[in-house]
């Protein structure tokens, strides 16, 4: 039986007292020298006790759900354990007080760290060079077809490749980072079986188009065996080849993106190298290329010779994504987990992860439809289309009900009432086996009855439609919209 | 072999799990990567001991070197609160009824945030203040068509690069206007500089130089209503100074890293963006709304997801996904503990202990080049002496005595040393009296 705690917590705004917390300097007196015209008033948002504070904030965690309390499989999110380790060496003192713009000789154990992670990288990826720089999965997007932007204007090729082709299965991320970067981006069809069609696929990449961008495994968690023959197809007219790591997991250790064919790498580390998520953030997608594209990096990169550089020589680079070097507190952890597993640790995972999506997928095809060819990488997508299935939705409201995270649901958009699972490797059979039931049950029951639930949490179902038809975003605008 | 993995082996009818690879064409399989042997806690912890120790951090040295990240006073709960489980290891809270509680705290950054900006609309997250400025200077070509933008020419490089790359797809060109007398934004020029194509204006208090620009009251007037106007912040500064919303801002940016964040080797920070409410829909990122459920009870939602990459896709107002969420969890506790009078005094500190460092920098009869104008936590100083000779004086008194300006901003006099100097309220009389022994050696 499951039941999450519930409180009726008031907003931190409307919890007032008086401040507990004693600042340095606390009780010197200053004649300060404002300008006219900007001296601050009233500030609003009130004083309150630290405990206060610390109450408030214990309550609402407990109203929360994390990786750390139950089975989390939200596909393509890699929700895989964090180890705790990770935490207490991201926190050493030497790490956590260090300024990025220090002098080099007082910050070489952290170029040391940082360079060693970007050479497990290169190992793990088969690029030939790295950036850390870029703070998500997304950015990193925006990071490589920043390279793919400067290497064709670079080559006077720009103006006529004006076109990046994505898989229909694609994230919406890769997309979207296509229009940031000034591409246009074209949707390739899917054959039934989940994989790119072949056909369709010759049609889109030609001598317009600047890069082809795939995840692989893709988001149905089938590896893509034509990817060696796109990867030629694509070079043979011109275009780069970028891989989304998102799905890394699925594969690590098996192949790599270079064996693969691929020119450009994002990876997300918060997903394939146990960094925690922090509830949507922080994460840090470092970018792997081939030697041809080295010297479009961002800068500055890290040096060694005989001592740690930044070294902003870098003859074409893009220049800058982030303002420093990256989510430094992310790549600690990551460099701690890949420390700690090894060789055999990273294989280990990756064929755990593909162990638990295929006997989970074998449980569930059993009574729902799961598309796309049967060998399944790091998670699958099951589709209760079928008329006498409930509903994606409903089926995601009674697990979480039942104190078990939801998949993703409704993506990828090219499977309909899509229920994307991605156990990972930290999931056991006792939890996998429970998911299964628990999805099950929804299977006999009433759809009036499916759609009361949740009942055991903090709230019942969201009313979506009215929070975004009259959004109200903050206290002071919901004020507002009381009083009309 | 564990029993699960018998279990599963066996339920699979399967031998070996490398089975599961057979779809990988054996031509591009590999053997190994090549790491080395997994180690356990205790040998990575000596590790990691021993290449933290190379490193030398501000609480080893008397630093007052800031130039957009500041060394701060980080209180002891934050850590404690953000390290709760059901935060950290949560993700984007796609199920919102099992997420309430990261979505009531999101809301609250928001709102929080809010009043401090005196703006309309927070969202709960970009990068940091770079992408931030990025990710504004392409909502204001959504909003206005134009493809022209005002920034001050005198900035970070490590903001203005990054905001070049976000200017490039879109095809805005960035203009840049210098400084006046008084290191604020040459209003002469901003008028000039103006045309049909000026779609908006970016200016920052302070600024580069810490200077309170007092111009920030003119922009609306001078840019007027159709063009947007961006306000950059430094967000620990606006419990004595004016903020965004005051001089009507149509956006406001600014590091979320002095409330509560630390260092960190300059990651992870927090971008800070805020607009009116007419803009709501044009806005980049993740924004919790408040909402009700089915039985009418109150609750919270992500709102207006039609903006974001995995609705829209190729029409998405940015490709945002993972966000930096737990800092503007940071942040939020960071506010709630200071509340109204401790952001006002710590707001005071770091602008009374400024001018404390600066009058004794007079007594030396070393140069201010903006003497008179007002700066929040952040000056410029100006010695005669090679950077050479001056680094030298400072690291044999262990201090960091600012940021060194090079030729890259435009300082190429190899006989005087430009140093950006931060003072915050971390900054203790003991590291005073070391400026102060610093300054004697090298006036």
């Amino acid at each position: 039986m499951y039941h999450q705690a519930v409180f009726d917590e008031p907003l931190i705004l409307e919890l007032k007292g008086r401040r507990t917390l004693k600042l340095p300097h606390e009780d010197e007196k200053f004649d300060l020298n404002i300008p006219t015209g900007m001296e601050r008033n009233e500030i609003g948002i009130g004083d309150r006790e630290e405990f206060t504070v610390v109450r408030h904030f214990v309550k609402l965690s407990e109203m929360n759900f994390g990786a750390d309390t139950d089975f989390y499989p939200l596909g393509s999110c890699t929700m895989k354990y964090n180890p705790k380790i990770n935490d207490e060496i991201s926190s050493l003192p030497g790490f956590k007080y260090l300024h990025p713009l220090q002098d080099e000789n007082d910050i070489q154990g952290a170029l040391k760290l940082m360079y060693e992670l970007s050479e497990s990288l290169k190992k793990i990826t088969g690029m030939d060079a790295i950036t850390l720089q870029p703070l998500a999965g997304a950015q990193g997007e925006f990071t490589g077809l920043s390279i793919v932007r400067a290497y064709f204007e670079d080559k006077g090729e720009l103006e006529q490749r004006r076109e990046v082709v994505v898989p229909d299965s694609a994230h919406g991320s890769n997309p979207a980072s296509a229009a940031m970067a000034g591409f246009e981006a074209i949707e390739v069809p899917s054959y039934p079986d989940g994989t790119v069609n072949m056909e369709k696929f010759k049609e889109a990449v030609t001598e317009k188009t600047a890069a082809f961008m795939i995840t692989n495994p893709n988001t149905l968690g089938i590896f893509e065996d034509k990817i060696v023959e796109m990867a030629e197809y694509a070079h043979s007219k011109g275009a780069l080849l970028y891989y989304d790591g998102a799905n890394l997991n699925g594969i690590m250790t098996k192949t790599n993106p270079a064996k693969m064919g691929f020119d450009i790498v994002h990876l997300n580390l918060h997903k394939t190298f146990s960094t925690p998520h922090g509830g949507g953030g922080p994460g840090s997608g470092p970018v792997g290329v081939v030697e041809k594209l080295k010297d479009y990096l961002p800068v500055p990169i890290i040096t060694y010779d005989g001592k740690y550089h930044l070294s902003y020589n870098v003859p074409k680079t893009i220049g800058k994504v982030a303002s420093f070097y990256g989510n430094f507190g992310v790549l600690v952890r990551a460099w701690t987990y890949i420390k700690m597993m090894g060789e055999e640790g990273l294989r280990d995972a990756c064929e755990r992860a593909v162990l638990n999506s295929n006997y989970m997928k074998k449980k569930i095809e059993q009574f729902m439809p799961v598309p796309g060819k049967p060998l399944k990488k790091h998670e699958f997508v099951a589709s209760s289309h079928d008329g006498n299935l409930p509903k994606a939705g409903d089926i995601a409201k009674h697990l979480i009900n039942k104190g078990v995270h939801a998949p993703t649901i409704y993506f990828p958009l090219i499977v309909p009432e899509a229920l994307m699972i991605e156990p990972t490797e930290s999931a056991t059979k006792r939890e996998m086996d429970k998911f299964i039931e628990t999805v099950k049950e929804t299977l006999t029951m009433k759809h009036e009855e499916l759609e009361q639930e949740p009942t055991n949490l903090k709230i019942t179902r969201i009313d979506d439609v009215d929070a975004s038809r009259n959004p109200r975003p903050t206290y002071r605008i919901q004020k507002m919209s009381e009083k009309i | 072999m564990d029993n699960d993995l018998y279990e599963i082996l066996k339920e699979l009818e399967i031998k070996d799990p490398d089975e599961l690879f057979e779809d990988i064409p054996e031509s591009i399989r590999i053997k190994n990567v090549g790491l080395p042997k997994g180690i356990s806690e205790d040998e990575v912890r000596e590790i990691a001991g021993e290449y933290a120790s190379m490193n030398r951090s501000v609480n080893d040295m008397h630093s007052f070197l800031g130039f957009g990240i500041y060394n701060h006073f980080v209180p002891a709960a934050i850590g404690n609160i953000i390290s709760r489980n059901e935060f950290i290891t949560a993700y984007t809270p796609y199920q919102a009824e099992i997420s309430q509680g990261i979505m009531q705290a999101l809301f609250e950054y928001q709102s929080m945030m809010a009043e401090l900006l005196q703006m309309d609309v927070v969202n709960s997250s970009l990068y940091d203040s770079s992408a931030a400025l990025g990710e504004a200077i392409r909502m204001m070509h959504n909003i206005t068509g134009k493809n022209e933008f005002i920034i001050p020419q005198m900035m970070p490089n490590h903001k203005k690069m990054v905001i070049r790359n976000y200017a490039k797809g879109p095809g805005i060109n960035l203009v840049e206007i210098p400084f006046d007398e008084r290191g604020m934004f040459d209003i002469e020029a901003l008028k000039e500089a103006i045309n049909d194509n000026t779609g908006g204006i970016y200016l920052e208090y302070p600024n580069m130089y810490g200077i309170v620009d007092s111009n920030v009251r003119m922009i609306r007037e001078i840019i007027g209503e159709e063009r947007i106007f961006v306000a950059g912040v430094n967000p620990i500064s606006l419990g004595v100074i004016s903020p965004p919303g005051a001089f009507d801002a149509d956006i406001a940016i600014g590091d979320g890293q002095v409330l509560g964040l630390g260092l960190n080797f300059g990651g992870p920070l927090l971008g800070v963006f805020a607009t009116k409410m007419k803009y709501i829909r044009k806005m980049p990122g993740r924004i919790m709304g408040a909402a009700k459920d089915m039985k009418g009870n109150p609750a919270y939602a992500m709102i207006l997801q039609t903006r974001e990459q995995h609705i829209r896709r190729e029409k998405a107002t940015s490709n945002i996904t993972s966000n930096e969420a737990l800092m503007s969890l940071s942040s939020l506790v960071y506010l709630s503990l200071l509340g109204d009078s401790g952001l006002r005094k710590i707001g005071e500190i770091n602008m009374g202990r400024t001018q404390k460092l600066m009058s004794m920098v007079k007594e030396f009869g070393i140069n201010l080049p903006y003497n008179d104008s007002p700066v929040f936590n952040e000056f410029l100083m100006n010695i005669k002496g090679s950077k050479t000779f001056v680094n030298r004086i400072a690291r044999k008194l262990n201090l960091i005595p600012g940021y060194y300006l090079g030729k890259e901003y435009g300082f190429t006099n190899r006989n005087e040393t430009n140093l950006v100097v931060n003072v915050t309220e971390r900054n203790t009389d003991k590291d005073f009296d070391v400026y102060r022994e610093f300054l004697t050696r090298v006036s």
